[in-house]
């Protein structure tokens, strides 16, 4: 028996053989060959064939990842019908009387270095494009499959890393669980598992003896056991029994409502990153969405996302959630989210220092972007915009006139712009103390807990040697929660959590006492709150 | 033949998505469209070597249109330029 541990990407636990996946790699022969027209052939036939499997992903993509994260397909498709790129090709094959898998190859590798030598990282990276549509079109012609199949039986998936186009094409219903090596809790691998709900596990460092043996992933303590020992595999069996029957008794809370045995009633909505979370938001009967991090943009980009990228990827959650409240946090970029090209400078204190709304009022254009964007994908539905790491009513004033101009911009230039509630996170110990003042200016409040818990303590969560002086309940966070609820009952708006704190079932009762307008959690902590909100008087 | 100078205002230059629309707009029309910026030049209707020039935002180049349509064609790409880079 055999233990590792890794990142946690989505909870659950899955007992099955283990399958090691890897890219088929393509030995590429020169040959030489007499009909060169049949040639030309047999790679116009690839082509086309490949450019037929990128449609399919495409629409395949769209429907289980979104929008943002299929526009690559489309890319890759449009590559292959590039002009020099096909002539290269042919040329190739006319002047050398070599076999098309050798034209093709070479002519990627051509290409690819074309790209490797740019100066700009946007650019160098569409190497890698380069490589994949070669491959794709010389897998075709060696007349391999696509290492797509899994095989007939469900099994943990271990790999290195899995590109967009592999995870797409598995067959969902064999899949228990995934386990990489590489890759991040943005990457696609992880927005794929978290879309469907099966456990994943990221940055194990495996073996590959391991293939065919049995193993358990534990997605809620990040833990892969390979060749586990008898008692251990009971555990594991019960283990997974218990967290099949509370998953099916939670299924039993969908449709119902969020309100207590008195009848107090309060919003349950959820927390996402990614466009790609929307299946499991809906899955999980959300009454809306709380907190939507936009930070996913600007990660997965390799430059700055345009205002078109940005009003793609909102409308897509606006008209997905269907009328239901849907808050986008504006760019919470900085501290432990860095983004290369935003050339930030090195902090020695990030967590203090120059991110979010600080980034976005000293560097305007990038703001504006968002907003146009934003402003005017609330046409689509219920948006809701917020403002993270807020310390002063000064601030807010130069946001609103910031966003008071983007959207007449807009107006002039006849763009529809629906009805957008404005708020701002309460996450610094200064908002919350001035709450009062802040309430005239906004719409509502949401209080991010763990950034207020962390500036309230003093603590930092990161490092281990604090734990036994950090308290997740300390009354000072909890007076200062009271604090900006009564402030914004005073002014007539709303305020919610939106922190980890609240989906801690152990204060469900306080914070309904206090009398939070709502609770926003990870989609899997939905109907948990819910039960609790239920049960309690 | 027909020129016209335009400035990039899009944060990532021609990348790969509005380089493939440019490309896809270019092809409905009959005359040679060419993208010049720092005395290199690229065929508007070529996805990699439109990308290869590299163009980043405040860059500007030259459009330069040739054959019947022209007029038209100049046109309607500087109103592709304006409306999406």
């Amino acid at each position: 028996m055999e233990a590792r541990s890794g990142k946690k990407i989505f909870g659950g636990i899955a007992i099955g053989k283990i399958k090691l996946y890897g890219k088929a790699e393509n030995k590429v022969v020169r040959t030489r060959i007499d009909d060169v027209d049949a040639e030309i052939q047999r790679y116009e036939e690839a082509k086309a064939k490949a450019i037929e499997q990128l449609n399919q992903l495409y629409e395949k993509a769209l429907v289980e990842v979104g929008e943002a994260n299929a526009e690559i397909f489309n890319v890759h498709s449009m590559m292959l019908e590039d002009d020099d790129y096909n002539e290269s090709v042919h040329n190739i094959i006319c002047t050398q009387n070599v076999n098309a898998e050798y034209a093709a190859a070479a002519t990627g590798d051509n290409f690819a270095e074309i790209f490797a030598n740019m100066e700009d990282e946007y650019f160098k990276a569409r190497s890698a494009d380069v490589k994949d549509i070669t491959e794709r079109v010389v897998t075709i012609l060696c007349g391999g499959a696509e290492n797509s199949d899994i095989g007939d039986e469900p099994v943990i998936i271990v790999a290195e890393d899995l590109a967009p186009s592999e995870t797409v094409q598995m067959d969902k219903s064999k899949l228990l669980a995934f386990v990489t090596r590489l890759g991040s809790a943005n990457s696609h691998t992880a927005i794929l598992a978290r879309t469907m709900g099966i456990p994943a596990l990221i940055g194990v460092d495996y073996d590959e003896s391991w293939n065919g043996k049995i193993g358990i992933v534990d997605g809620y303590e990040g833990k892969f056991i390979i060749d586990p020992e008898m008692p251990v595999l009971e555990t594991y069996f019960k283990k997974k029994e218990a967290d099949d029957a509370q998953k099916q008794l939670l299924l039993t809370l969908k449709g119902k409502e969020n309100v207590t045995k008195s009848g107090q009633k309060i919003n349950l909505y959820a927390n996402i990153g990614n466009p790609g979370d929307l299946a499991s938001v809906i899955e999980n009967d959300a009454g809306g969405i709380g907190l939507f991090r936009s930070e996913f943009l600007y990660l997965e980009s390799e430059n700055y996302p345009t205002e078109e990228e940005q009003f793609q990827a909102y409308r897509k959650v606006v008209e997905t959630m269907g009328g239901k409240k849907v808050i986008i946090r504006t760019l919470d970029i900085g501290a432990d989210k860095q983004v290369d090209y935003f050339e930030l400078d090195k902090e020695d204190n990030p967590a203090l220092g120059y991110r979010a709304i600080r980034i976005c009022l000293t560097r305007p254009e990038i703001f504006r972007t968002q907003l146009r964007a934003l402003f005017r994908a609330s046409a689509y539905g219920n948006l809701a915009i917020m403002y993270p790491m807020i310390i002063s009513v000064d601030e807010v004033r130069r946001i609103k006139e910031i966003s008071k101009s983007v959207k007449e911009e807009l107006i002039a230039e006849g763009v529809t712009v629906g009805e957008v509630e404005e708020g701002i996170m309460i996450e610094t110990p200064a908002a919350a103390v001035m709450s009062d003042e802040l309430a005239k200016e906004v719409d509502f409040f949401s209080i991010g807990t763990n950034d207020l818990t962390q500036y309230t303590l003093a603590i930092d969560r990161q490092n281990a040697k604090l734990d036994s002086f950090y308290d997740a309940h300390h009354p000072a966070v909890l007076r200062l929660i009271q604090m900006v609820c009564d402030s914004a009952h005073k002014a007539g708006i709303w305020a919610g959590i939106c922190g980890e704190l609240g989906a801690d079932v152990t204060l469900t009762e306080t914070f309904l006492k206090m009398g939070l307008d709502e609770l926003s959690v990870s989609p899997g902590c939905i109907l948990p709150v819910r039960k609790a909100i239920r049960d309690t008087e | 033949m027909k020129s016209f100078n335009y400035t990039i205002t899009d944060p990532v230059g021609i990348h790969a998505r509005p380089a493939g629309l440019l490309v896809k707009e270019a092809k409905q029309y009959d005359s040679t469209i060419t993208i010049t910026r720092d005395g290199k030049s690229a065929d508007a209707k070529k996805l990699m070597a439109l990308m290869s020039l590299g163009v980043k935002q405040g860059d500007t180049v030259t459009v330069d249109v040739e054959g019947g349509d022209e007029e038209t064609v100049a046109a309607k790409m500087e109103d592709f330029f304006k409306n999406n880079l």
